[in-house]
C-alpha cells in the first residue's frame, strides 16, 4: 500500500514526486511510456514564463509567478541548464499597445519585477535583428529557458534518490475503490494507494473517468516547433513573443538553453491524442508569423521539427484538487504556463494532501541535490583533462556535432535511459546537425552492451519503435527477380 | 593510459579515411618525416569500411576492389612508412598557429604542434530535417549511410519494406544491397527531374533489379507513430513543392534518405577559413592550401566527390604540398582567380598559377547535351553529355596560362556549337 501514487511522469508528475519525496511517506509514480518526460513535456517549448501573462484570478495565473521564482533553486539543485534570458512582448499594431500596458499592470499587481516598456530605439540597440516595424515592446527580465526533459530527468532522479519508486511502461487500465484506498491495474501489475494524483496530461480525463471523477474534458491542442541551425545562434538573445491571441501566446522565437534557436509553436485543436505530426500548413504558419518580426529567419535553416499536445482543460484553467471520489485528486489541464508552474503545483498539491489528512513528516536525510550528468562540451580545457584522466571514456567522442563523450552516455544509461531518444534527450547525442547519422550505431552499441539487450530489441522510444530488424532467412527475395 | 606520442609533427592529417590516408602518403613521398593521422573511428579507412560493394580503384589501381580492400592497401602503405595513426581520437580544436588539441580514449588529452595540417574530415549525409518532410517522427527513417553501416557492419536490417528518397549513390547502392538481403525495395524517388547518382549505379543497382526510379517526386508526409507505416508521395511543381492533390500512398516500414552530402567543416569554420558556399568546403589554391597558410584540404571535406580514386589523387597532391610547406619550401603563389560562370555549379581550386600543371574539378548545374566548356579564352573542350552527378576533371598543362595577363578566368559551359576565335 502506497501513501501516494502519481499517475503520469511528465513535468508535473516528476515535480510532485520530488516534492513528496521530502516526507516520510511511500510514493510510487506510474508512467505509461518507457521513460519519464516522453509525452507532452518532451515537446514543450522550454519557457519559464516571466509571470505576468496569466490572469491572477485563475489558478494558472497564481501558480505561474510562484513557480517562476522556484526555478533558480531547482536548476542549481538538479544541475540542469536554466537561464533567465528575459522576454520581449512585441506590439506590431497600435491596438497592441493597450494590451502591453494592461499586461504590464497585471504583472505589477502580481509582483512581477523589472517589467519595462522599450521604445523602438532601445529595441534596435538590444535586438538589432528584429523588424524595424515594431512599435513598442514589453521587456520582462524574469523570463527564462530550460530544457523541460532535463528538468524531468533531474526531478525524478532526485525523487528516486529519496525513495520514490518509479514504474515505467505501465499504462493504467482501471482504477477501483476499496475500503481503505484505491486499486490501480496497469498493463503489468496492480498498485494500491491511499491517495492517487492524476497527472496523466492529455489522458487525464480518461484516467479520471475510470473512477467517475471526470467532471472536466481535455481538449488536446497541438503545437508544432521548428529547430534551426546553429548558424542563427544569437540572432535574438531574448524570448520573442508577438501580442497573443485567445488560444495561444502566438508563434515565438526561442533561444533555447543550448544556444540554438527554435520557432513555434502553432496552436491547433485536435481530436487525436496521438497526433504528433508536423504539417506543411503548420510550418507555413510558423515561418510566416516569425518573418513578420524577424525577417532573417527562414525555413531553410530548419534542422528538425516536432509537435506536441498541450493538455488544455475545457475550463481553460488548471484542474487541481480533490474529486468526489475519496483519495482521488486531479492535477490536470496543465497547459501553459504549466512548465513554469510545475514546482509551485507540487507544493500546492502537497499542502492540499496535508489538508486531506495525509501526515507529512519531513525526512531528516532528504537530499535536495543530485550529482547531475557531466557535460563534456561545457567543461574548460582543464576540466576536460581531469575528466579524461579520471575516466578514459571521456576521451571517446560519441556525438561529434554536440561533442558528447562515451562517459556521458554511460552515465545516462546508469540513470535510466533505455532508448535512443532517452539518450538523445539526456546527453544531446543525435540532436545536432547530423541528427544521429554518426552516433546512432555507437549509442546503440553502448545501450546493448551495458543493458545486455540485443541491438534488435532496442527502440527509438519504446515498444513498437524498434530500430533494426534481424536478418530473416524466411523472407523471400524481393520482387523483380 | 598509454604514454602519449611525440609533440611535434611535420604534417598532421585530420581524418583517416581515403583522403587522410593518401594525404599522409603524399606527405611522405615529398619528404615529410613525422606524420600523424588522427581518426575518430577505432579503425582507419573511413566510410570505405562499410562500402563492401566493388567498383573502387578502377582509375587508381586499374582493378576493381571493394571499399575495405581499397582502404587496406593504403593502411598497409601507411603502416610500412612509420606514419603514426591515432585511432579512436578526436581533434577538438586547431589554433591558427597549428597547435592542435586532441582527445583520445587511449592517450587522454593531447596537445600537438604541426608545421602543416591537412584537413580530411570527409562529409556527412543530409537528414530529414534539412528537407523538411512533415508527418510523424517514427523509427524507420534514416540516412542511407547509416542503414549501410548497420547492414554491412552489424548484420542488421533497417526494415523489411523499404522506400528510398533521393537518388544519390549511397541510396542506389543500398537499394541493391537490401534487395540482396531479402528486403522489398518499393522504389527510389527523386525530387529533381534527373538522377543524382552515377549512371553505372543506376544501371547496376536499379535497372538490373527492376527497382523503379521515379523522378520529380517527393515524400509529402510520413505516417506511423512508433514505426513508419506508410508514406504520402507527391509529384512536385516547378518550385519543388509537392502537388498534394495528386498525391498517393505507399505502404512501407522504412524510409531511407539519400538526399545529398555535406562537407564536414566544423573545424574549418572555427579556424575561420574562407569558405565556398557552392561546395560547402574551404576555398583553396592550386596547391590545395586554404586561406590559412599551412592548412590544406582534400577529399570530401573540400568538395563531395563521386569516386574515391579522385579523392586519392587529390589527397596525394594535398599531402605533397603540405609536406613542402612543412619543410620550408614554398611554390609561387597563385595570381589568377578561377570563377564559375554559366551553367557551372562549383569548381575547385579557386585560383591558379601559371607555372604548374592544373587539376580542376567541376560540376555543372543541370544536364547538358552537346556543349562546350571554356576557361576564358584559354581553353575549350566539347562534351557530348554533362550531368551534375558526374564530376568533371580536367588536367591542364602549364602552357594554357602562358603569357596570360588577366587577374581572373571564368569557367563556363554553353550548349551548342564550338565558338570560333
Amino acid at each position: 500500500m502506497y501513501d501516494v501514487i502519481i499517475i503520469g511522469g511528465g513535468i508535473v508528475g516528476c515535480a510532485l514526486a520530488r516534492e513528496l519525496s521530502r516526507y516520510r511517506i511511500r510514493v510510487a509514480l506510474l508512467e505509461r511510456e518507457v521513460e519519464v518526460g516522453f509525452g507532452t513535456s518532451k515537446t514543450n517549448s522550454g519557457i519559464i514564463h516571466a509571470g505576468h501573462h496569466a490572469h491572477p484570478d485563475t489558478l494558472k495565473g497564481q501558480l505561474e509567478w510562484i513557480g517562476n521564482q522556484m526555478w533558480d533553486d531547482l536548476a542549481r539543485d538538479l544541475n540542469f541548464g536554466f537561464s533567465r534570458i528575459g522576454e520581449l512582448l512585441l506590439a506590431m499594431q497600435t491596438e497592441d499597445l493597450n494590451h502591453l500596458e494592461e499586461l504590464k499592470k497585471q504583472g505589477e499587481r502580481k509582483g512581477v519585477t523589472g517589467l519595462e516598456m522599450w521604445s523602438p530605439k532601445r529595441l534596435r540597440q538590444e535586438e538589432p535583428n528584429l523588424s524595424h516595424d515594431i512599435l513598442q515592446a514589453l521587456h520582462a527580465p524574469t523570463a527564462g529557458v530550460a530544457n523541460p526533459y532535463e528538468a524531468c530527468f533531474g526531478l525524478i532522479e532526485c525523487a528516486q534518490q529519496n525513495g520514490v519508486e518509479l514504474f515505467c511502461g505501465q499504462s493504467v487500465l482501471s482504477i477501483t475503490r476499496e475500503d481503505d484506498g484505491l486499486l490501480i491495474h496497469t498493463s503489468r501489475q496492480q498498485f494500491r494507494g491511499r491517495f492517487i494524483l492524476n497527472a496523466a496530461g492529455v489522458f487525464a480525463d480518461q484516467v479520471a473517468a475510470m473512477v467517475g471523477a471526470d467532471d472536466f474534458k481535455i481538449l488536446p491542442r497541438k503545437g508544432e516547433e521548428y529547430m534551426l541551425d546553429r548558424r542563427l545562434q544569437g540572432i535574438v538573445t531574448r524570448l520573442i513573443f508577438p501580442t497573443s491571441t485567445a488560444s495561444s501566446k502566438g508563434v515565438l522565437i526561442i533561444p533555447t538553453v543550448d544556444g540554438t534557436i527554435m520557432v513555434g509553436p502553432t496552436a491547433e485543436d485536435v481530436n487525436d491524442r496521438e497526433d504528433l505530426s508536423t504539417t506543411f500548413s503548420g510550418a507555413d504558419k510558423v515561418f510566416t508569423a516569425v518573418r513578420r518580426y524577424c525577417p532573417a529567419i527562414s525555413e531553410r535553416d530548419t534542422i528538425t521539427e516536432f509537435a506536441g499536445l498541450r493538455a488544455v482543460a475545457d475550463s481553460n484553467d488548471f484542474v487541481i484538487g480533490p474529486s468526489p471520489i475519496k483519495g482521488f485528486f486531479n492535477v490536470a489541464g496543465i497547459q501553459s504556463p504549466g512548465l513554469t508552474a510545475a514546482p509551485a503545483i507540487a507544493t500546492y498539491v502537497a499542502k492540499m494532501l496535508r489538508g486531506e489528512g495525509l501526515v507529512l513528516d519531513e525526512k531528516t536525510d532528504w537530499q535536495a541535490k543530485i550529482e547531475g550528468p557531466p557535460r563534456f562540451a561545457l567543461m574548460s580545457a582543464e576540466e576536460r583533462r581531469a575528466a579524461i584522466c579520471r575516466d578514459p571514456a571521456f576521451g571517446r567522442v560519441v556525438c561529434r556535432c554536440e561533442l558528447v563523450t562515451e562517459a556521458e552516455v554511460l552515465y545516462a544509461i546508469k540513470h535510466g535511459a533505455r532508448t535512443l531518444d532517452g539518450i538523445k534527450f539526456r546527453v544531446r547525442a543525435g540532436m545536432g546537425r547530423c541528427q544521429g547519422g554518426f552516433c546512432t550505431s555507437r549509442v546503440l552499441d553502448l545501450l546493448s552492451s551495458t543493458l545486455g539487450v540485443p541491438l534488435t530489441e532496442l527502440t527509438k522510444r519504446g515498444r513498437g519503435s524498434e530500430l533494426f530488424y534481424p536478418r530473416d532467412d524466411r523472407i523471400a527475395p524481393g520482387g523483380g527477380l | 593510459m598509454k604514454s602519449p606520442p611525440q609533440k611535434t609533427y611535420d604534417v598532421v592529417v585530420v581524418g583517416g579515411g581515403p583522403a587522410g590516408l593518401a594525404a599522409a602518403l603524399g606527405a611522405g613521398d615529398a619528404g615529410a618525416e613525422d606524420i600523424l593521422i588522427v581518426d575518430r573511428e577505432t579503425e582507419a579507412g573511413g566510410i570505405l569500411n562499410q562500402c563492401i560493394h566493388s567498383g573502387f580503384g578502377l582509375h587508381h589501381f586499374k582493378e576493381e576492389l571493394t571499399g575495405p580492400e581499397y582502404a587496406e592497401r593504403f593502411i598497409q602503405s601507411v603502416l610500412s612508412r612509420q606514419i603514426t595513426i591515432l585511432t579512436d581520437s578526436y581533434v577538438l580544436n586547431i589554433a591558427p598557429d597549428l597547435h592542435i588539441e586532441v582527445i583520445s580514449g587511449d592517450y587522454g588529452h593531447l596537445q600537438v604542434q604541426a608545421k602543416s595540417v591537412v584537413l580530411a574530415m570527409g562529409c556527412r549525409e543530409r537528414t530529414r530535417g534539412a528537407i523538411r518532410i512533415p508527418g510523424f517522427r517514427p523509427a524507420g527513417v534514416m540516412t542511407a549511410g547509416l542503414a549501410q553501416k548497420m547492414v554491412n557492419m552489424k548484420g542488421l536490417l533497417p526494415g523489411r519494406r523499404i522506400a528510398i528518397l533521393g537518388s544519390g549513390d549511397i541510396g542506389l547502392i543500398m537499394a541493391r544491397r537490401l534487395m540482396l538481403e531479402g528486403c522489398e525495395v518499393v522504389g527510389v524517388y527523386e525530387l529533381m527531374p534527373f538522377s543524382n547518382g552515377l549512371t553505372r549505379n543506376l544501371v547496376q543497382c536499379l535497372d538490373d533489379f527492376a527497382i523503379p526510379l521515379r523522378l520529380s517526386t517527393t515524400v509529402a508526409f510520413i505516417h506511423g507513430r512508433d514505426r513508419v507505416q506508410r508514406l504520402t508521395m507527391a509529384p512536385i511543381d516547378d518550385q519543388l513543392m509537392p502537388i498534394l492533390n495528386q498525391s498517393w500512398q505507399i505502404a512501407c516500414d522504412t524510409l531511407l534518405l539519400s538526399i545529398g552530402l555535406i562537407p564536414e567543416n566544423e573545424l574549418s569554420t572555427r579556424l575561420r577559413l574562407k569558405m565556398d558556399p557552392a561546395t560547402g568546403g574551404p576555398q583553396v589554391t592550386s596547391t590545395l592550401e586554404t586561406s590559412l597558410p599551412g592548412v590544406f584540404a582534400c577529399g570530401n571535406v573540400l568538395h563531395v566527390h563521386d569516386l574515391v580514386d579522385f579523392v586519392t589523387e587529390e589527397a596525394l597532391r594535398a599531402g605533397r604540398f603540405a609536406a613542402e610547406v612543412a619543410r620550408g619550401r614554398r611554390r609561387p603563389g597563385d595570381n589568377i582567380s578561377l570563377q564559375t560562370g554559366e551553367n557551372i555549379a562549383s569548381c575547385v581550386p579557386h585560383s591558379l598559377s601559371p607555372d604548374r600543371e592544373q587539376v580542376i574539378y567541376l560540376r555543372v548545374k543541370r544536364p547538358l547535351k552537346d556543349c562546350v566548356l571554356t576557361i576564358g579564352d584559354r581553353y575549350e573542350k566539347v562534351f557530348r553529355m554533362l550531368i551534375p552527378s558526374e564530376m568533371i576533371r580536367l588536367t591542364l598543362g602549364p602552357e594554357i596560362l602562358d603569357r596570360y595577363f588577366g587577374e581572373h578566368l571564368k569557367i563556363e559551359v554553353h550548349p551548342g556549337e564550338v565558338k570560333n576565335g
